[in-house]
């Protein structure tokens, strides 16, 4: 399809441009057949070659305007998800308690989903590959609710939470060492609407 | 029409002429016995190709040696060396072969084939001899234009059956999760492959893409008439159940992102399906119409109940769960009725996976050191038996339709890989070798 426009294209430039280049070729080989048309003006120059150039979409958008009353305003989703605020929470081997310093990431985060009251979320639930793949769906959904617990109970809105348990078909890291395991057991944040 | 998610131009239609069916009524005198008590020694030549052309020529060679493959796969027959069979000459027809040259080899019993081109297709015609008494004991001509493999797999499902009572594998189909199209998963940051379902042979050849969703689709499961394959998608967002008609195209959805719902398991008369759902807060066991209505609940606790398997029979379901802590397998009345008994006592057991009947087995997968192995629980007499040791981690067994055989994912060979081996942990067999393969599940 595309290759189909872009010969498009190039054929009606092309066109374009052998018709004006004919044009003013033949123009002192044609006697004028009346004085009205010997005193008009010559034609206009030929359009720059680029004659369909008003079909061009702009290369560059128009930049949003910059609004600085969240963190979020200047950059897109994915923008936000790369580097995110959000931090995951992360799990002892078969475990979905949130311990010490789980809770502080999440009193972190939590404090981040009350500044920008617009995010809604997904968390998800994470397992490391010394689980089974069957019983892991339902502890990453166990890690995620017992996540979304814990900042429901800091005061955020239920409506702004959403679960999804990945089990362990996606580990973050996929080595098979102790470190490797520890990063993949996570609840892990990703801003869905801002 | 949205449903449509793929065409499988499968063509399964081997218009089976069946013209001269077996001469004699089964019976004793129509089973090829071994010499000495031991299997049958089977002398397979190459089937014959009855024009010179490459295409037949290739039909006959990939016929005999699919043959052999699928006959050596049940392990009841032993076989004439390939290079025996060559020092033999070719019978001109499958009717009139050297009986005296397959007996000084020792053969008890002898395959000739023949492939003949038609005009869109082939004929290929067999015969079974028993070499002492020179009878025919079986003999079939097949005609159609299907894939060579599929007339080999059909002959040797009919040896197996009429031959030694035993139910082949040769026609039945493995389905897992793969992410072999290496596609990216769209609406995420993370470098994520999507996961898609495919189907292929027992033996691995012929595989096939079921689900074209570019998302996660993992944990099919076989409907018991093979036509059609449960799985769960996260296309909706959190994990759903969807029943993907596979040779119509078309596509239902059993569970309509109420929570999360997976690992969906086929009543043995495919009338329902067992699942597991957080719809009511935790992961606990349900069953549906296969159409997704008549939901009931089967388990009651606070503790993850999940991975629902039913026995032959459909009377019982076992399952996974934590309630006395770490995973274990328990089995409920598939009514829900009546006491949840716990049949494992393992450091960590899931996948429960009965076996077809005539044994009475569940085989799971159990945390042995850091990793798994697959064992089998004999649920009569309650003794576990250790099917891997520790080659890699081995997990999610499915048994085949016979019972002789289970497939299983390992990550022995580096990625994670689909395998099947005997049911006494035997003839392990690498299926997969492209990308990551998951999660396999085989059909009738």
């Amino acid at each position: 399809m595309r290759t189909n426009r872009l010969t498009l294209y190039t054929l009606v430039v092309l066109f374009a441009v052998t018709a004006a280049a004919c044009g003013k070729k033949k123009a002192p080989l044609l006697a004028p057949t009346s004085a009205a048309e010997a005193e008009a003006p010559p034609p206009a120059a030929p359009p720059p070659t680029p004659a369909a150039r008003v079909t061009e979409p702009p290369p560059v958008p128009t930049p949003a305007p910059i609004r600085e009353d969240n963190l979020s305003a200047n950059s897109s989703l994915d923008d936000l998800n790369r580097n995110s605020p959000l931090k995951p929470a992360f799990f002892a081997l078969d475990s979905a308690e949130i311990d010490g310093p789980a809770k502080a990431v999440l009193d972190a985060d939590a404090t981040l989903l009350r500044q920008n009251r617009t995010w809604v979320v997904t968390v998800e639930g994470h397992c490391d590959e010394r689980g089974t793949a069957e019983y892991n769906l339902a502890l990453g959904e166990r890690r995620a609710a017992a996540a979304i617990a814990y900042l429901k109970s800091l005061g955020i809105p239920a409506e702004r939470l959403k679960t999804v348990s990945y089990g362990k078909e996606f580990p973050f890291d996929p080595g098979h060492d102790e470190n490797a395991w520890k990063s993949n057991r996570r609840a892990h944040f990703v801003i869905t609407a801002k | 029409m949205k449903y449509i998610i793929s065409v499988l131009a499968i063509t399964l239609s081997l218009a089976a002429v069946a013209a001269q069916a077996p001469q004699q009524p089964q019976d004793l005198a129509t089973t090829i016995t071994g010499g000495s008590g031991g299997p049958p020694r089977i002398a397979l030549p190459q089937f014959l190709a009855l024009s010179n052309d490459p295409e037949t020529v290739a039909a006959a060679k990939t016929i005999t040696d699919v043959l052999w493959d699928d006959l050596n796969y049940e392990h009841e027959f032993s076989f004439v060396e390939r290079d025996v069979n060559s020092t033999i000459p070719p019978a001109r027809t499958v009717d009139d072969p050297p009986f005296d040259r397959w007996r000084e080899v020792n053969a008890d019993g002898l395959i000739a084939g023949s492939v003949q081109k038609t005009g869109n297709g082939f004929v290929i015609r067999y015969r079974m001899f028993n070499v002492r008494d020179r009878r025919a004991v079986l003999g079939t001509e097949f005609s159609g234009s299907a894939n060579p493999r599929r007339y080999a797999h059909t002959i040797a499902d009919e040896i197996f059956l009429k031959q030694r009572a035993v139910r082949g594998v040769a026609r039945t189909k493995l389905a897992y999760t793969s992410d072999q199209a290496n596609e990216r998963l769209t609406g995420t940051v993370e470098a994520r492959n999507v996961k898609e379902i495919y189907i292929a042979d027992y033996d691995g050849q012929s595989q096939q893409r079921v689900t074209v969703g570019r998302t996660l689709n993992a944990f099919p499961a076989w409907s018991p008439d093979a036509r059609s394959l449960a799985y769960v998608s996260w296309r909706r967002g959190q994990p759903n159940i969807f029943v993907s008609h596979i040779y119509d195209g078309t596509l239902d959805e059993l569970t309509k992102n109420a929570a999360e719902n997976y690992l969906p398991a086929w009543s043995p008369d495919g009338t329902r399906i067992a699942f597991s759902s957080t719809r009511d807060g935790n992961a606990e066991i349900y069953v549906a119409n296969k159409d997704g209505g008549n939901v009931r609940r089967l388990t009651n606790s606070a503790a993850i109940d999940t991975t629902p398997t039913w026995s032959p029979n459909g009377n019982e379901i076992a399952f996974t769960s934590d309630r006395s802590g770490s995973p274990q397998i328990y089995v409920v009345a598939a009514d829900g009725l009546g006491a949840v008994q716990r049949l494992t006592a393992e450091s960590y057991a899931d996948r429960p996976t009965w076996s077809p009947a005539p044994y009475n087995e569940i085989a799971f997968e159990s945390r042995t050191g850091a990793r798994f192995d697959i064992k089998i629980l004999d649920v009569n007499t309650r003794q576990v038996k250790q099917l891997t040791f520790g080659e890699g981690s081995n997990e999610s067994p499915a048994f085949a339709p016979n019972g002789r055989h289970l497939a299983f994912m390992s990550d022995r060979s580096g990625k994670f890989q689909i395998y099947t081996m005997t049911r006494d942990g035997r003839d392990v067999r690498q299926l997969t070798r492209q990308g990551t393969n998951t999660l396999p599940n085989w059909s009738n």
